[in-house]
């Protein structure tokens, strides 16, 4: 037992030190998600231009869906002045997923919509509860993260945006 | 530590700085309960007062190579969690490597083969729930458009002094799926989009039993399929399961099935769906002994809406019964347009949502009870019989009213079998409850918003007069400030009790700070004695009174 402790924590000073002298940027983990037509997208390759905003949501989280009405009303602006793509990823599993096109469709957003039934994509960005909302710049780096949401949230976000549209 | 140990540790030290190149993510989370001892609700002080929950994930990956582990501490476990878990240790492990063609992976790993029918180890953290596998799994795609996974491993049971405790019996599995537009030529251009699958499980456990002969191998199996066609989703799904005694069914030797099939039409605006359910004896875990929310190798999740609203979400919840059932459901979401009549000027959604569930007709008749086949009646997909286990009716309408006024208003009418999904010990047979809920947000500035919950539920009184815990008042008040803060204040009343003594007040006071990815909150106050569910598996959470402090983070 002390052993295995000895070597983890060697490992985890290591890990650490290694962490100040390299200045490494969190990436997007490389997750295979289906979207609702039921293709293969992988969350390392998703190919679009501009920024990119991923938001963490499901049917069953009021909050989750103020944030995402609040942006669509403003999304076509957002669009036009900064090219952002926002991928609203559904945590929903099986009991309510084939209500995400539903609810995703009724509302008209004009998001890409992801589907994460089995939490794979959810563990891998490290979140705890939804929403959780993350940047992403054009090299794939995630530079900024929100958990929770309320209302004036979105104007925090869009200032990120603009940020990364003006480098 | 041994002086062999000493001389390794700069090389242990130096592999992980160059492992560093790689990426690094996780979370974190802690939970910690100061309880005190509340006679007028049933709520005890526990024998250490405090009671905290912890984790850590963290994942890394370099190049192709991955490898994370999860630590979790219970010191001691927090209210509703299995009493059993305790201690601190590693709760889930495994290394692997992935690229485009293979993705293998050796320890703890999580699984979902189709629906989840046949097979899905996940975690839930809020429930305690993690029925992860630990063994080895490789998944291939030979060309695009076709995935094939193969899975071996014990299931996790249980976190004791500090370590996973693993289920009595192996499983094993494989699935396959093929996305026929890829791989068809002739398809590639069709409107039409077709996926089909097909899985395989089995388990074993050794036959322990003096009285009985148990399979000591249970395999399931069944297909799958997926259309799309413009506007249109069909799909459905098929699992059989072959002789699986066990305490679930009381020990008899039928097979068992699960299907679920669902048709949706959506487009830009309006939303439709429908789903038909039917299970018949599908309780099917690695330990036939088991009970409860342990080792479940498939996930059978109920068929309705999960509710948000604290007294329509926690009072009157309903779960799969696995040992039989037949369920529908139809969800419906339409927004009127803006500038339209009933849109206004930014449009007004309506949503309803219907589900029902029964019991299926297990017919006995042409049983011999005295013959040793151990078969205990007959059955047939889908067809069910007049006992009501479950239904709900809801509609709600949600408007904004102007830039800083919007509200959400909505009826939900619920009826539970009590004998079959026992809620409450309060009451027999079926317990109806209407709920009506108003909710309005308020933007007084920019980044402050105040917002307000009322709901209230009423029991419809039995022909006896019983009314379970009668009718319930609760009141929420909610004022954030973007991006920092959040303070609420709730109250649930139970003014309708037919036992006087048990009118109480629920109040409790909430307040949070975010930061990014950071999040800490504090609440105090009692709550109610209920049942926590999320999906199809629900968790009893007892009646507390005191402090909870938690806090979330992610890196």
């Amino acid at each position: 037992m002390k052993t295995k402790f000895t070597i983890l924590f060697c490992l985890a000073a290591g890990l650490l030190f290694a962490q100040e002298t390299v200045k490494s940027l969190k990436q997007l983990p490389s997750v295979e998600l289906k979207d609702l037509s039921g293709s293969l997208v992988n969350t390392a390759k998703m190919g679009f231009e501009g920024p990119v905003v991923i938001s963490f949501w499901a049917t069953w989280c009021s909050p989750c869906k103020k944030e995402l009405n609040t942006i669509h009303d403003l999304y076509p602006d957002w669009q036009d002045e900064t090219g952002v793509t926002l991928v609203a990823v559904s945590v929903d599993d099986e009991k309510t997923k084939r209500q995400v096109a539903v609810y995703s469709n009724g509302k008209a957003w004009d998001y890409e919509i992801l589907l994460d039934p089995n939490g794979d994509f959810k563990r891998a960005m490290g979140v705890n509860n939804v929403p959780h909302t993350f940047l992403i710049d054009t090299d794939g780096n995630i530079v900024y993260s929100h958990n929770n949401y309320a209302p004036g949230d979105e104007d925090e976000l869009y200032e990120e945006i603009l940020k990364l549209s003006a480098k | 530590m041994n002086f062999k140990l000493l001389l390794l540790a700069p090389f242990i030290m130096g592999a992980s700085f160059l492992f560093a190149q790689g990426s690094i993510s996780g979370n974190a989370e802690s939970t910690f309960q100061y309880l005190n001892e509340d006679t007028v609700i049933g709520a005890n002080q526990p024998p250490s007062k405090g009671l905290i929950n912890s984790y850590m994930n963290v994942f890394y990956t370099n190049g192709n190579f991955k490898a994370g582990m999860r630590l979790e501490s219970y010191l001691p476990r927090i209210q509703g969690y299995p009493n059993r878990f305790d201690g601190t240790g590693l709760g889930m492990r495994y290394v692997g490597y992935k690229n485009d063609f293979v993705d293998v992976t050796l320890g703890s790993f999580y699984e979902q083969f189709g629906t989840g029918l046949a097979l899905r180890a996940y975690e839930d953290r809020a429930l305690g729930y993690d029925n992860l596998l630990d063994g080895a799994r490789v998944i291939v795609k030979p060309k695009p458009g076709i995935v094939v996974k193969g899975v071996y491993g014990y299931q996790r049971l249980s976190f004791e002094s500090g370590r996973m405790v693993h289920g009595a019996g192996i499983v094993r599995g494989v699935d396959g799926e093929l996305h026929l537009n890829e791989v068809l030529g002739n398809l590639k251009e069709s409107d039409l989009d077709i996926v089909i699958g097909a899985s395989f499980v089995s388990k074993y456990q050794r036959d322990d039993n003096s009285t009985l002969i148990l399979p000591e191998n249970v395999g399931s199996y069944g297909g799958r399929f997926q259309l799309m066609y413009k506007n249109f989703f069909l799909d459905g799904e098929y699992i059989h399961k072959g002789q699986d005694p066990s305490n679930d069914n009381n020990y008899i030797y039928n097979s068992g099935h699960a299907s679920v099939f669902n048709l949706s039409y959506t487009k830009k605006g309006l939303g439709l769906l429908f789903s038909a359910k039917s299970v018949d004896n599908m309780s099917y875990r690695s330990d036939r002994t088991k009970d409860l929310q342990d080792v479940f190798i498939n996930y059978l999740p109920a068929l309705n809406k999960t509710h948000t609203y604290n007294l329509v979400a926690t009072l009157y919840p309903y779960a799969t019964q696995p040992v039989g059932e037949v369920a529908y459901q139809v969800d419906f979401l339409y927004t009127f347009k803006r500038k339209s009549k009933l849109g206004g000027k930014y449009g007004t959604t309506i949503g309803a949502n219907f589900s029902t569930t029964y019991q299926p007709k297990m017919d006995a008749s042409t049983i011999n009870p005295n013959d040793s086949t151990g078969i205990a009646y007959t059955s047939t997909p889908f067809v069910m019989s007049d006992s009501l286990y479950w239904q709900d009716i809801n509609f709600n309408i949600t408007k904004k009213f102007n830039k800083k006024f919007s509200g959400i208003l909505s009826y939900y009418n619920i009826q539970i079998n009590n004998d079959v999904a026992k809620i409450s010990n309060d009451a027999q047979g079926i317990i109806n409850a209407h709920i009506g809920v108003v909710e309005m947000l308020y933007k007084i500035a920019p980044k402050h918003s105040i917002r307000a919950e009322l709901q209230g539920l009423f029991v419809k009184p039995q022909k006896n007069g019983e009314n379970d815990k009668g009718d319930w008042f609760t009141a929420l008040v909610e004022y954030t400030v973007s991006p920092h803060y959040f303070f609420s204040f709730m109250n649930q009343y139970n003014y309708g009790n037919s036992d006087a003594s048990k009118r109480v007040n629920y109040p409790i006071v909430t307040c949070g700070y975010i930061k990014e990815s950071t999040r800490f909150t504090v609440s105090y106050g009692r709550q109610r004695a209920g049942l926590f569910c999320v999906g199809g598996v629900c968790r009893f959470v007892p009646a507390n009174n005191g402090l909870t402090l938690s806090f979330t983070q992610s890196f």
